[in-house]
Parts: structure tokens; C-alpha cells; sequence
């Protein structure tokens, strides 16, 4: 059997669903005017830009959202399913720093940190996708958006979970993934990316992310909601207080979506975390936000929708013991939840700060939390007295056919960065160094995937010409060569 | 009064208990006593304390919000009495607070603005989005002593640079002390960028505005009580 994480009964979920409908009905969520005509011709009463949703609109908006679709790779094949309990794991996105490899220190992330940290993903196979992970200092503000995705799309063949701050952002975004798909229709029906689309908490669809939402859903590529009750400050104090939030502004977001294109595809998911209160910060790291993330997972499972969540991070500054604890507990949390995409890995610091190291520690973690998932199962027609009708009590199993065939599904291997040696010395590598090592091997190994001439040139000149916009000269990250890139002599081409 | 009443104040605050707060207050009044020596024996401790167990841990921001507005509800009775009186409520300082202009976020400056209101501060809360310009207006217009600038973003922290230029640039950098807060916000950034305090969270603010009025009591709008 494989093991499964709940934390809600289900007349709880019920209840949860049930008080959700309440809320977008009563209350109401604040809309942008993209979405007031929407709304009203369907017969929702919209007043002072709060939208009161009956239960019935809701309820047949969800009727037409699929319950599940791919992600493709950049050769055409289905790379990610969104549906059911498949679980895919992918860095997290859009953080402002990076943890620097050689002084252990956080900085500004530039285009060469995330080119490097988009070359580490596609090596490393626990990552189904990729992620626009950072914010590059040296790429105007209002070019940010477009390029992350460009550099992710210019080193990676993998599916891309992605998103716009704005609106503007989302058509050059959208243009770019058409010309590397080979056309709007291409993407359409073989979509790479899915949009991250953010409500602010309590139920607020702002100008730009209710835009997101209308031009994804016309656009056939799949809206991610990402809703942040923040417990405590920005939503309910109780867990299921802030679970019924996400789920009251999942469903006003799927209705807008809906309205604009019934059946595109949409991702109930979220970053939901408590407000500690001691601190007065957001935490990511803790045990009761992987506890939300699992319960308002559940939620959309019970709705038949493909899922999201947003764990594998930490509070902590560094690659510390924290760091392990917190990103390790909820990998496996989240795995047993069987959320389709978890977000997050790699990062530290409440999402403020990406590591390489991390992120291939995070593997091992998300490794682990797979092979978790795989449960324990019998293998053949004794669980062990066939085993022992050979070996007796010699406690001799080393030698047994059985266990030459059997090792390599019962037992995952981790790579050098976990520690499984002998004795320990005083010359032996720590963690990070470790970890630093196995970056470094990686991106050695690292090799561009194709991309046909001509496509790679549209996308070139595609770039240079909405870099000309923001008076960027050059392409970070690819060329001319940074500093970083240099120091570091990693960008392969 | 006797010294229990002050106690029975200072508590109030510590419960968070804006009815018994108001209620001392106007028995106080009723009494014919001075409402300045309820804040200063009374209300005050209360708030002091609380900012000390929460630096210990032991109470939290729930009960930090609860006392502000046990404060709130006390000075609400006393404050009316003490115009009567032709008396200047106690006041820390003048202090213009916002969040950087491109940022929208602000729960920390806000709860920054509760404490220091608590706290004895005159606070005008300008919001999210201010820009340099609105920063300088305020202070002008108010008479502030005090600037708190809030940033969440690596990009809009940028902004509390600009601000502290326009200042210099409109010769009001030397009578106005500078707070600079928010996630990405560090000691080393507040010192490359000339503020003269960075607090990590918002009783930390509180205790930067309060070392910062005691060492320039001379600056426009601090009136160290």
C-alpha cells in the first residue's frame, strides 16, 4: 500500500468547503475591473469592487475545471501530471538572494546565479521541474519576469513553473513560450509552463493577478493559484480557519478563470503559512505551515483538482541542521499528502534566499520522502521464510540470490552529500562542502539540451529586442560572460 | 492615589483589558488627580513591561495588540482631561511612518505604528507606496522628528536611500532621525545608506525610537516626556 498523509475527516472537509462558499457569498472577494464584467454577466453581485459569488456559480465553475493535465518537455513529452496523487517536486521561485558558495554568505542574486542554479536542476531528476527561482539584481525591474523565464527556457528542457508580477509581463512571457513551443496553438495544446497567480490575503484578486487569470485561461496555459493565508495576521488564527481562507479565494480565483475559458486548465494550490507570533515573520519552515499546506491540498483533493503546495524550505539563514529538519519533515510530509507540485526546495531564509548546496541536499530529502511514498510491499510468495529456509540462523542474508535481487528496490542510495561513512575525521568534509562538491560535479557534467537553430535564434532575437526595451545592451547570464560567470566558469553553451 | 490604583492600571495593560483600562481612568479623573501621573505611574509600566516579556518570550504579539489597545482605550479617557487642563499629552515624539514607494506591504509597519503609539509616540502612518516626496511633506506638516521606513523587497529597499538623499537635499536630514525596517533590511545597510537605526522587528523599533529621542531631545517634534 502506498502511505498517505490526511488531517481532515471528511465531514470536516465538508465543513471547511462548505463555509468557503459562505465566505465569496457574504463577504465576498475584492475583484479588479478585468473581472467585474465576468462576473456580473454570470449573475454575481459586484459592489464597490467586492464580488459576492452565489454557490451555484461557484459549484459550476468547478464543474468545468479539468481534473488533471501534463506539463510537456521541451521535445514534446508528457513531463509533469497535475492529477490524482502523482507527486513532482520543483525549486522555489522568485527569491532575492542567493547563498554564495564560496563566502557562505547571502547577496543579490544575478542571471548568472540562476543560470547556474537552472543547470544544477536539469541534472538532478528529483526536480520534475524547473522554476523562474530568482530575481536577477543585474535585469531591469520591468524586464525581470520575461528573462527569468528566458534563461530558464535558454538552459532546460524541463516543464517550468513560472509567473508574472504583472500584467504587461504575462504577454511577453506568454509570446516567449510560444515562439520556443513553435506557436500560441503549440503551446496551447503541449503546454512547458504553468503561471504561478497570487490573491492577497484575505480574498483579494488584484488588478494584476485577476488579469493573469483571464489571460492564462484564454491563453490555454494552466493557472497555478498560489493563496498565502498568512494565520494569525492575514487570515484566521486556527489552521482551519486559514484553510477555509485558501479555499474560499481558490474558488473566487477558479471562477474568474472559468468565466474566461471554461475547461482551461487551473492548479488549486498555495503557500499558506502561520504568522508567528512571537517573531512577527512568516513562516515557512514550520511544522504548522507543512500541516496547512497538506490540509488545504486535501481540500482540493476532495474537489478533484490537481494540486499544489509549497514546502522544502526553511526559516534558517544557512545550510544548517534547521535547514535539514524543517525542509526534510515536510518533503515527506507533502509526498505522503500526494500533492502534485510542491515548490520550494532550495531555499532558506522564509523564501528570501536560494542555495545550490540546498538544493541538492533538498534532492536527497525529496529522494527520501519518494522512496517513502513507494511504502513497503511484499515481493513474492514468502515476506521472509523463504529467506530463511536458506540461511537459517547463519544470519548469512548477504549471499542469498533474493537479496542480490531485491537491494535495489527495497533500498534508495543517496549520493557523497550524505554522510554514511565510517569513522568520523578530522579532515572529513562537512555538509556544505559536500554539498559544494556535488554542485560542482553537476554543473561540470552539464550539457545545454538541443533547441533547433532557428528557434533558438527567434528566442535570441526575441530577448535582445525586449532587453533593447529596458535599455539592457546585453543578455545576462549568457552574454556577453558577468563577472559572476566568470569567477565561477560554469555557463556552459 | 495609593499605589495600588497604579498597579491596578499597570495591570490593566498587561491584560489587555481596554474596559478595566478605561474604567481606572475615569475614577482617576473623577477623583480630581492628575491624569499625567496615571500615564507616567500607571499605563506606561504597564507597556514597558509588556515590551520587556515579550523580548523574554513570554508574552506575544496577540497580547502586545491587546495591550496597545488597553492603552488606547485609557488614553482615550485621559486625553480629553488633560487639554482641559491646558496640559500637553506626554509625548515620545512626532514620528512619520510608511512603507518605500513600489511596495505594498505592511503588516510589520503597522504593527511598528501601534507599538510606538503605546508607546507615548505621535504617529502619522502615511501607509504602503509613499514616496520621497510624501515622506518630506509629512515631516514638514508635522512637525516630525522621527521617520520610519518600512521595505519588504531587496528592490524597493532601495527607496530608503532615495529618501534620506531627498532630506539632506531639502535640508531636513539634521533634525530628523531616520528608522529603516523591513525583511531584506540590514544593521550594515542602515549604516551604508546613513539612517540612524535599523530595528530588526517592531519592539526593537520601539526601543530605537526610544534611545533616539533620548539622545536628541533637541530635534523638531521629540518632546521626551
Amino acid at each position: 500500500m502506498r502511505p498517505r498523509l490526511e488531517l481532515l475527516d471528511r465531514p470536516l472537509v465538508e465543513r471547511i468547503l462548505s463555509e468557503a462558499f459562505e465566505l465569496i457569498a457574504t463577504v465576498g472577494a475584492r475583484v479588479a475591473p478585468q473581472a467585474v464584467d465576468l462576473l456580473r454577466t454570470a449573475g454575481a453581485r459586484v459592489e464597490n469592487g467586492v464580488a459576492h459569488i452565489p454557490e451555484d456559480l461557484a459549484r459550476l465553475a468547478l464543474s468545468t475545471v479539468p481534473h488533471e493535465f501534463f506539463l510537456y518537455s521541451r521535445d514534446g513529452q508528457p513531463a509533469v501530471h497535475y492529477g490524482g496523487d502523482d507527486v513532482h517536486f520543483d525549486p522555489g521561485s522568485s527569491c532575492l538572494n542567493i547563498l554564495d558558495s564560496e563566502m557562505r554568505q547571502p547577496r543579490p542574486a544575478q542571471a548568472a546565479d540562476l543560470a547556474r542554479m537552472v543547470q544544477l536542476t536539469e541534472m538532478l531528476p528529483e526536480y520534475a521541474a524547473q522554476s523562474t527561482a530568482m530575481v536577477c539584481n543585474d535585469v531591469p525591474q520591468d524586464a525581470g519576469d520575461w528573462y527569468r523565464l528566458f534563461l530558464v527556457l535558454y538552459y532546460s528542457s524541463k516543464p517550468v513553473v513560472t509567473g508574472a508580477f504583472s500584467g504587461p509581463s504575462l504577454q511577453v512571457m506568454l509570446d516567449l513560450l510560444a515562439i520556443e513551443s513553435g506557436g500560441a496553438d503549440a503551446l496551447r495544446a503541449k503546454p512547458r509552463a504553468v503561471f504561478d497567480v497570487c490573491p492577497s490575503p484575505p480574498l483579494n484578486w488584484s488588478d494584476f493577478a485577476s488579469q493573469n487569470l483571464v489571460g492564462l485561461a484564454r491563453a490555454g496555459v494552466p493557472a497555478e493559484i498560489v493563496s498565502m493565508p498568512l494565520a494569525g495576521a492575514t487570515a484566521p488564527v486556527t489552521l482551519v480557519g486559514a484553510v477555509v481562507q485558501h479555499a474560499a479565494e481558490c474558488l473566487a480565483g477558479i471562477v474568474i478563470h472559468q468565466l474566461a475559458s471554461p475547461g482551461a486548465p487551473i492548479v488549486w494550490g498555495g503557500a499558506p503559512a502561520i504568522f508567528d507570533m512571537s517573531s512577527g515573520v512568516t513562516s515557512m519552515g514550520s511544522i504548522e505551515t507543512a500541516m496547512l499546506d497538506v490540509a488545504c491540498s486535501q481540500v482540493g483533493k476532495y474537489l478533484g483538482l490537481p494540486t499544489h503546495g509549497y514546502l522544502v524550505n526553511s526559516d534558517g539563514k544557512y545550510l544548517d541542521a534547521q535547514a535539514g529538519m524543517e525542509s526534510g519533515t515536510s518533503a515527506a510530509l507533502g509526498a505522503l499528502a500526494g500533492i502534485n507540485m510542491i515548490s520550494g526546495a532550495g531555499m532558506l531564509d522564509f523564501v528570501a534566499c536560494h542555495s545550490l548546496e540546498k538544493l541538492v541536499v533538498d534532492a536527497e530529502a525529496i529522494a527520501s520522502a519518494k522512496r517513502l511514498m513507494a511504502g513497503i510491499e511484499p515481493r513474492g510468495d514468502s515476506l521472509a521464510l523463504s529467506m530463511f529456509a536458506q540461511a537459517g540462523l547463519s544470519g548469512d542474508f548477504l549471499k542469498l540470490k533474493e537479496t542480490r535481487t531485491l537491494f535495489r528496490g527495497e533500498q534508495h542510495f543517496p549520493s557523497a552529500v550524505i554522510d554514511r561513512g565510517g569513522s568520523p575525521s578530522d579532515d572529513a568534509p562537512d555538509l556544505f562542502a559536500r554539498a559544494q562538491a556535488r554542485v560542482e560535479e553537476l554543473l561540470a557534467a552539464y550539457k545545454r539540451p538541443d533547441l533547433s537553430s532557428a528557434r533558438e535564434q527567434a528566442m535570441l532575437a526575441f530577448a535582445e529586442r525586449e532587453a533593447a526595451k529596458v535599455g539592457l545592451k546585453t543578455l545576462p547570464g549568457i552574454r556577453p560572460v558577468t563577472r559572476v560567470e566568470s569567477l565561477h566558469n560554469t555557463v556552459s553553451r | 492615589m495609593d499605589i495600588a490604583n497604579y498597579n491596578c492600571m499597570r495591570q490593566s495593560i498587561i491584560d489587555g483589558s481596554p474596559d478595566a483600562a478605561a474604567d481606572l481612568a475615569r475614577q482617576h479623573i473623577a477623583s480630581g488627580q492628575s491624569p499625567l501621573e496615571a500615564i507616567n505611574q500607571g499605563y506606561v509600566p504597564g507597556m514597558h513591561f509588556v515590551g520587556d516579556e515579550f523580548a523574554r518570550r513570554r508574552m506575544f504579539l496577540p497580547d502586545m495588540m491587546a495591550s496597545a489597545e488597553a492603552m488606547r482605550a485609557a488614553m482615550s479617557v485621559l486625553d480629553p482631561e488633560l487639554r482641559n487642563l491646558g496640559e500637553a499629552r506626554p509625548c515620545s515624539g512626532v514620528v512619520v511612518l510608511g512603507t518605500v514607494k513600489g511596495d505594498i506591504h505592511e503588516i510589520g509597519k503597522c504593527l511598528v505604528a501601534t507599538l510606538l503609539v503605546a508607546h507615548g509616540f505621535e504617529v502619522h502612518d502615511l501607509g504602503p507606496d509613499v514616496s520621497a516626496e510624501k515622506f518630506i511633506a509629512a515631516i514638514r506638516e508635522r512637525n516630525a522628528g522621527l521617520i520610519g521606513m518600512s521595505a519588504l523587497l531587496t528592490t524597493t529597499m532601495k527607496q530608503q536611500r532615495t529618501v534620506i538623499e531627498v532630506l539632506e537635499r531639502e535640508g531636513l536630514r539634521s533634525r530628523v532621525k531616520v528608522m529603516v525596517g523591513g525583511a531584506p533590511v540590514t544593521r550594515q545597510w542602515a549604516e551604508e545608506i546613513g539612517a540612524d537605526g535599523y530595528g530588526k522587528d517592531a519592539v526593537s523599533a520601539v526601543a530605537l525610537a526610544r534611545s533616539l529621542v533620548e539622545t536628541s531631545g533637541k530635534f523638531a517634534g521629540v518632546r521626551p516626556v
